[in-house]
This record gives structure tokens, C-alpha cells and sequence, in this order.
């Protein structure tokens, strides 16, 4: 008994970190589909979005629900307008100038982080922090179960914009064939920003959903290194592939840091995707599309 | 403005393309040759870490610019060059024989890392040599047995035939012969089938296949000497930092490398050097104007990453080919002004290959 | 026993017989063309028979030799060479250097040689570039030998995409679309350098085309091609007389 606690104490742990790397791998599966970009910076637009929501919600002293929408949305607005004014300058250009461009503008937005708000950790209050959950005589913390039920609602949110509103549609069109959707006249340009957007605002909410269980601080972006696993294991193309690739690897990641030796933890998720790439490049969720001569 | 006949078919494969050439770069050397004479302790030190990044630049130059495969994971190849060489120095192996089995090994490291990672090109090569390059770091910590973890490993004092490599002049020295030997074997590569090959990967794929070029063979080989001549490197920075730690090879130092092909100029060996010399120059250049900057902006912790990716980002968007790209146009529009036309120096318009809008 | 022979060959993508039980054969010294409306499969049957693809059924026969599983980078050795419908050249080199791409598969250098550039080396480069050279005269593109592809006009890169197919010393060229892109003139010129391949340098040519008056001015027989199969095969004529054809180009009730 006392072991099956434990088991369920470390999934419930890993899927819980496993959905902030779902998470953030969603928006690059979301860019990638748009625009055949990586954003390497993703994980630092995640760090932006914790730190708004610090001076919204503990400096500026806004309700926790208020302060967590209105960071949400600055980061959006945030990410439409690094699409509109940086990335779409090098659509066309070789894969690899964007990967280096992304890390560029990685660098900045720590360095102008540390400006703004200082290289030490922190943290606000939240209805989450520091209280327990029972669940079948297992003892789990809010704050990791917040972010499981937070993730399942954001992605059915996104379910239902993408199926169910013009826009989404819109934005599935532009997605596919980009031509086509153009000549359906959709502005296409506008929709891949907003899709920059969109992938900006889900990476603040992870920030936001992962503030009560680790601080922000200015290097947290490098759990878009994780993400990236997670991505890889979804296959690069499929939304739910990147959730689940997420979750996987978050309590894959846990199991390690328990059972293996010390510091095997840090490595997990790196292994986990030379494996993926090595084994089966494709993903668990293949779509594969060769280039036409 | 000088026009090239050519007469012969040894003038295109020739390595200096005119008598100017042969001049200038004779006297560059000559000068090299010269400046620990004059220049203090400092200076030479200063210069053989660059010659030293200078090797990392021809050899990200090779994979990166000519091949066009994308590695983040450069500085673990570095390490492995830097622990073997220090090691195999601590067991009494001599430093040439070290420096060699520091070079082979990495190549080796590098086919290891090429091989499975052959299908993949742009992104997933970017993300796969990163997570070989964080996994490489955990090594470097973890095996204290072989690195000594966080203690550090004091590398021993190299000696050529008895003679020994001390203090900043004699890293100098190796390190300047063996930036020439690595860019000798490089224009060497670029001349031969070998060279083009690469060049054909990266601009098209389907088609040098199509012309019989084994892409999985070439991105190997690219792979192996690139890594090799990083592994060289590495066993030189061993000397030049004098105390290995293993965190010193982590993703920021790859960053830093691939910093250098891109704002060097992709597809140029100038252009590597130039990297380099940017690279390396660029901190000291903080570093002289720290105290003078407004607002005690030069002394915050972050502004020397925060400069290195604002001037990426900017070279990306405004200067695709980098110092050289710069260096070129100045040069043609030194011959042809006052006949030069704005238009020359306009950027072509890149025509993407996906099917994409812009 | 013909030159090149393909046998039923197909390839399905998902659930669309791209290529659909397509047999034909290729005499040597012909010029062989393939028409078709767009997705008739034109460029797949290059693609498969450059191995891009693999056959999900089918064998393809070379002068005698089953080429249907060899591995692609070996086809160009074998003596088959092809252009793109949309220009593969390598952008960023020059004339020369892309023509010397074409000599790769000639190479028999080693690797430690080609590092030390020892003087075997530096032979086969002189060697390379005598033959190079023969093709430039040959498609008279003396004045562009430094220039970037970059900076060259869509034309001028279809003849060097063209030369660079020839420098691997083809016995089959194959070419796809190679008037796309080009204006009458051009159009012509490229139909005297299909007539002279084929006379002069003895090369066997399977071109795929749309334009009627390039395939009938320069192809001996032609094959036309609807969603994957084949409606007809015979001289030029013949095909374009053929009413399974003009029903596929005009539409109509089958």
C-alpha cells in the first residue's frame, strides 16, 4: 500500500509537470503547423508570462483570477506582436537561421527579464499553494492537481475554437494549405500571427500554472529543452500527440528520478528524445510528408 | 579592379586565387609570427584563445555553412577533445600523440552522433545534438572518476620533443599551426568532389543525390571531421585554460560557437574567422567600456549573452551573410564606386522553398 | 530486348494509385515523351525510376539490369541522369562548380587524398574540368562559367541544370519539363539541344512535357498518361489523334 501511494504520489507528480512540458510543446506544434518554424524561445515566453503575472498579481496586488487573464493576454498580445514584427521577416530563409534567430531572441528576453525584474527567484500567492488534495488515502498537492485540471480545460477551450469557431477553422485552413486558404481570402498573415499569439498565451498559462509549485526566476525558459521531448514524442505535427508526449515524459522523468541513481533525473528527458529521434523519428503520432520535385 | 584570366585549369583549383592574395596573407603571417615578440602576456593569450575558437569556427564552418546541418552540440565535442587530451597527458602519454587521439576521438564521437541523426535535417539535427550535448555535460559532471567531477582536473604541461609548451606564447604558437593545418585540410576539402558534395547536400538534397552523391555517407564524413577538428580544439583549450570544469561545456558555449559561423558569414572560411575574432573580441570589448556605460548598465549580469543574441537576431534579419557578406559588399563598392549601383547591394529575394507566403 | 523497360510498375500515396500497372519500354537513342493532364503521374514515374520513390509493385529494367531496389545515389553511376520540373540546381555555387557536382559520381579518389589534396587529386580535378568544359562548349555557356545561379535568369539555369545532367556522362537522360518556364524562343532552342543529345552525344531521353509542339518537333514516340494509367502509346500523331486523349485534355463524356 504504502508503495502504490508512493507510485501514485510520483505519477500524479510527473503528469503534473508533464502538462506544463505538454504545454509548452503545444505551441511549438501550433507554430510549427502554421509556419514551419521552432520557437526556441518558448520556454522563455513561458518565463515572460510568469513574471507578468508576479507584478500583476503580487506587486500591483490584482485578484489571482484577474491578474492570471490579463498576463495571459499581455503575453498573447505580446507573441502576435514578435510574429508581425520579427519572425515573419524570415519566412523562406533556411530552417536552421530561424532556429538561431529564436535563440537570439532567447537571450534577449532573459537579459530583459533580469532587467525588469531582477535574477532572484519568486512567487506569488495563489488559491493553490500550499494545500492538499485527498485522493483514495493519497495525500496530493493542489497546486500539481491545479495544473492537470488546468491543462485539460485549456486544451478542450482549444478544441472548441479550433472545431467549432470560423476563426479556428481559419486557422486550421491556413495551417494546411496556405495558398488556398489565401485565395479563400483569409488573411493569412494576420491568422499566423494570432496563432503566435495563441501559442504566447498557452505558454504564460503554463508560467502561471507552474508558479505555485517551482518560483519564476529567469532561467526556467529551459524547460522548453524538455518540451522539446515532448514535442518529438507527439511527432511534431499533432496537438494531442504533444500533450501526451508531455505527460510521458514528466512521469517517465519522476520514475527515473526515483528509482535510478542520483542525477539520472536531469538527463531523462534528453534520452528520451535521442531515443525517440533515433528509434522512430516520425513520433508515437506519425504524419509524414515528403518534399515534391 | 582586378579581372582574373584564366588561362590554366591549376589557377581554379589553386588555393590563393592571385599574386594579392599570396602578398597580404604572407604578410598576416609574418605579422602573427611576430606579435608575441612585441605584445605583452595579456595580448598573446588573449590571441590564442581566439586561433582556438578560430579552429571551432572552420569546423562548425564545414557542417554548418558548406554542409548545412545544424549542431548544437559543439562544446561537447570540444569536452571530449579537452578530457581525452588532458587525460591521456596525466597517464604520461606525449602531447602530439595525445593531441591526435584527442582529434580521432571526437571524430569518432562525431560519427556517433551522425549516424543516427542521419534522416534528420533543419530542427530535429538541432534539437537531437542538443540533447546529445546536455546528456554530454551530465557525463562530464558525473564521471568523477575520469573528469573529477567539480574538483576540476589540473592539465599537466605539454612538451614537443622536449621542449616545453609553457604560458601564453607557446599555446599561441600550436595553436596558430594548428588553425593553419585545420584550414589547409579544409580549402583542401572544398576543392575536392568531397566539398562539393557538401555543398550539394545543402542546397539541395534530391538533386545531389540524384547526381550520386551518398548523403549519408557525406553528412557522416562532414559530421567526423568537423567534430575532429573541434576535438583538436578542445584538447588546445585544455592548455588554455590550464583547470578543466566540466560545467564550462553546456549549450551557451554551443550557442556561442554557432554565433560565430552565423555572424562570421555562412559559407565563408574568412567569415569563420572573423566569427571568431567577434566572438571573442566582443567581451573584451564590454569589458573596457563597463565602467563608462549609463545607468550601471555594465554591470548588469546578463548583458554579455543579451548583446551576443541581439546581434544574432539583428545579422539574421538585416545581414544574412554576416562579417563576410559585409566585407564583400564593401570591397566591390570600394572597385566600382563612384560606378556602383544601389541596386547591387540590395538582398536577393530569398524564394522559399516551402510553399509558403510571406 | 529493349533498352529501359519499366513492368507494371505502381505506387500508391494513401489511398491514390499515383503511378496504376504503367508498362513501357525505351529503345536506345530514342526520344521517348510522356504527356499527361496535371497528377497524371508524369514526375512520379521520373521519381520512381530515380528512386526517390520505391515501386510498391512493378520492376524497372536498365541495359539489362534491375535497377528497381538499388539504392538512389547509385542510379546517376549506373548511367541515368534527370533534371527537375522545378529546378534543383545549387544556388549558392557557381556554373562551374555545379557542373562539377555532375562529375561526382565519376570520382574514384580517396578520402585521406582529397584531404592531403595529393597530386592524384589534383589530376582527377584537371580531368574533371577538361570534361566540364566539353560540356560548356557543347551548350555554349562559356560566359556564365563564374557566375552564382543565383544571380542567373530562369532560362539559363534550365540549360545549366541541363549540362550538369550531362556531366555525369548519361547513357539515359531523363527530363522533366524541360520547356517549363520558357518563353517560344527558348522553348525551341531547348528542342535543337533534345535533337543534338540525341545525335551527337547518342544519349536515350525520356522527356516528360506538356508543351505539343516541342513533344511532336523532337520525340519519336510518346506515351500519354491519366490518373496513372496509360491511354495510349505511339508516335506523336498517333497519340494526339488518339480520342481516349483529347477526351482526357478536353474533357467530355468518357
Amino acid at each position: 500500500m504504502e508503495d502504490a501511494a508512493r507510485l501514485l504520489q510520483l505519477v500524479v507528480n510527473g503528469a503534473a509537470s508533464g502538462c506544463i512540458y505538454g504545454l509548452i510543446a503545444l505551441g511549438f506544434v501550433l507554430i510549427y503547423k502554421a509556419t514551419e518554424m521552432i520557437n526556441f524561445a518558448q520556454g522563455d515566453i513561458l518565463m515572460l508570462g510568469g513574471f507578468v503575472a508576479f507584478t500583476l498579481i503580487a506587486t500591483w496586488g490584482l485578484n489571482y483570477w484577474l491578474g492570471a487573464f490579463l498576463a495571459v493576454v499581455i503575453t498573447a498580445a505580446f507573441g502576435f506582436a514578435l510574429d508581425a514584427l520579427v519572425l515573419r521577416r524570415v519566412i523562406g530563409q533556411p530552417q536552421f537561421a530561424v532556429v538561431m534567430l529564436t535563440l537570439g531572441l532567447g537571450f534577449i528576453f532573459r537579459a530583459f527579464a533580469g532587467i525588469v525584474w531582477g535574477y532572484d527567484s519568486v512567487g506569488f500567492e495563489t488559491p493553490f499553494t500550499n494545500r492538499t488534495v485527498r485522493l483514495g488515502g493519497v495525500v496530493l498537492g493542489q497546486d500539481n492537481v491545479s495544473i492537470i485540471v488546468g491543462t485539460v480545460i485549456l486544451c478542450l477551450v482549444l478544441y472548441l475554437f479550433f472545431n467549432r469557431t470560423r476563426l479556428g477553422i481559419a486557422m486550421q485552413a491556413s495551417s494546411q494549405n496556405q495558398l488556398a486558404a489565401y485565395y479563400m481570402g483569409i488573411p493569412v498573415r494576420t491568422i499566423f500571427s494570432l496563432i503566435w499569439a495563441i501559442s504566447a498565451g498557452v505558454a504564460a498559462v503554463a508560467g502561471i500554472l507552474l508558479s505555485p509549485v517551482s518560483m519564476i526566476d529567469v532561467n526556467m525558459g529551459f524547460l522548453g529543452i524538455k518540451a522539446f521531448a515532448a514535442a518529438v514524442l507527439g511527432g511534431f505535427g499533432s496537438i494531442p500527440g504533444a500533450l501526451v508526449g508531455g505527460v510521458i515524459v514528466g512521469i517517465v522523468e519522476q520514475l527515473a528520478g526515483y528509482y535510478l541513481p542520483p542525477g539520472s533525473q536531469d538527463v531523462t528527458s534528453n534520452v528520451v528524445l535521442l531515443a525517440v529521434l533515433i528509434l522512430r523519428p516520425e513520433g508515437l503520432f506519425a504524419q509524414n510528408i515528403r518534399k515534391r520535385v | 579592379m582586378r579581372y582574373l584570366f584564366k588561362t590554366r585549369y591549376e589557377q581554379d583549383i589553386a588555393l590563393a586565387r592571385h599574386s594579392g592574395d599570396v602578398f597580404w596573407y604572407g604578410l598576416l603571417l609574418i605579422v602573427l609570427l611576430f606579435i608575441p615578440g612585441v605584445l605583452g602576456e595579456f595580448y598573446v593569450g588573449e590571441l590564442g584563445g581566439l586561433f582556438i575558437f578560430a579552429i571551432v569556427g572552420v569546423a562548425l564552418m564545414i557542417l554548418t555553412g558548406y554542409t548545412g546541418l545544424v549542431s548544437l552540440g559543439h562544446a561537447a565535442f570540444l569536452g571530449i577533445g579537452a578530457y581525452t587530451n588532458a587525460v591521456l597527458l596525466a597517464h604520461g602519454v606525449p602531447f602530439l600523440v595525445s593531441l591526435t587521439c584527442a582529434g580521432l576521438l571526437t571524430a569518432i564521437a562525431g560519427v556517433a552522433i551522425g549516424v543516427p541523426t542521419l534522416r534528420m535535417t533543419g530542427f530535429y539535427l538541432a534539437i537531437a545534438t542538443l540533447a546529445f550535448g546536455a546528456i554530454l555535460a551530465n557525463v562530464f559532471q558525473k564521471w568523477t572518476a575520469v573528469t573529477g567531477g567539480f574538483d576540476g582536473f589540473a592539465v599537466p604541461t605539454p612538451s614537443i620533443f622536449g621542449l616545453r609548451i609553457e604560458g601564453a606564447t607557446g599555446i599561441y604558437y600550436v595553436s596558430l599551426a594548428v588553425l593553419i593545418f585545420v584550414m589547409w585540410l579544409t580549402f583542401n576539402i572544398l576543392r575536392s568532389p568531397m566539398g562539393r558534395a557538401m555543398v550539394a547536400i545543402r542546397d539541395s538534397e534530391i538533386s545531389a543525390q540524384s547526381m550520386g552523391i551518398n548523403l549519408a555517407l557525406y553528412k557522416t564524413i562532414s559530421f567526423a571531421i568537423s567534430a575532429g577538428m573541434t576535438g583538436l580544439a578542445g584538447a588546445l583549450f585544455a592548455h588554455y585554460v590550464r583547470f578543466l570544469a566540466p560545467d564550462a561545456f553546456d549549450i551557451l558555449l554551443s550557442i556561442q560557437f554557432l554565433t560565430i559561423v552565423f555572424v562570421g558569414g555562412l559559407g565563408s572560411i574568412r567569415g569563420a574567422i572573423l566569427g571568431a575574432a567577434f566572438v571573442r573580441l566582443l567581451p573584451q570589448a564590454i569589458a573596457i567600456v563597463r565602467d563608462d556605460l549609463p545607468f550601471g548598465i555594465g554591470r548588469m549580469p546578463g548583458l554579455e549573452p543579451s548583446l551576443f543574441g541581439l546581434i544574432l537576431v539583428l545579422v539574421i534579419l538585416f545581414e544574412p551573410g554576416g562579417i563576410n557578406g559585409r566585407w564583400l559588399k564593401l570591397k566591390q563598392w570600394f572597385q566600382e564606386v563612384p560606378l556602383h549601383r544601389a541596386v547591387s547591394f540590395r538582398r536577393q529575394k530569398s524564394y522559399a522553398r516551402s510553399e509558403r507566403l510571406r | 530486348m529493349s533498352y529501359f523497360q519499366a513492368q507494371e510498375i505502381a505506387i500508391q500515396f494513401g489511398g491514390i494509385r499515383a503511378v496504376d500497372n504503367v508498362t513501357f519500354d525505351v529503345q536506345q537513342g530514342e526520344v521517348f515523351a510522356i504527356i499527361g493532364p496535371n497528377g497524371a503521374g508524369k514526375t512520379t514515374i521520373f521519381n520512381l525510376i530515380s528512386r526517390i520513390y520505391a515501386p510498391t509493385a512493378g520492376k524497372l529494367v536498365f541495359d539489362g539490369e534491375d535497377i528497381t531496389t538499388i539504392a538512389p545515389h547509385r542510379i546517376a553511376g549506373l548511367g541515368i541522369a534527370r533534371t527537375f520540373q522545378n529546378i534543383e540546381l545549387f544556388a549558392n555555387a557557381s556554373v562551374l562548380q555545379n557542373l562539377l557536382i555532375g562529375r561526382h559520381c565519376h570520382s574514384r579518389v580517396g578520402w585521406m587524398s582529397q584531404l592531403a589534396f595529393l597530386p592524384s587529386a589534383r589530376r582527377a580535378e584537371i580531368a574533371h574540368r577538361e570534361k566540364v568544359e566539353d560540356v560548356i562548349d557543347f551548350l555554349e555557356l562559356q560566359r556564365y562559367r563564374d557566375a552564382l545561379i543565383a544571380n542567373l535568369p530562369y532560362g539559363v539555369r534550365k540549360i545549366v541544370e541541363l549540362g550538369r545532367a550531362l556531366c555525369t556522362e548519361p547513357k539515359l537522360l531523363l527530363l522533366d519539363e524541360p520547356s517549363s518556364g520558357l518563353n517560344v524562343e527558348e522553348t525551341e532552342v531547348m528542342g535543337f539541344w533534345i535533337e543534338d543529345i540525341k545525335k551527337d552525344l547518342g544519349i536515350t531521353v525520356i522527356m516528360v512535357e506538356h508543351d505539343m509542339s516541342l513533344v511532336s518537333a523532337v520525340s519519336d514516340r510518346v506515351m500519354a498518361l491519366n490518373y496513372g494509367k496509360v491511354l495510349a502509346l505511339g508516335t506523336p500523331p498517333e497519340v494526339q489523334g488518339d480520342p481516349e486523349v483529347i477526351r482526357a485534355y478536353i474533357g467530355g463524356d468518357p
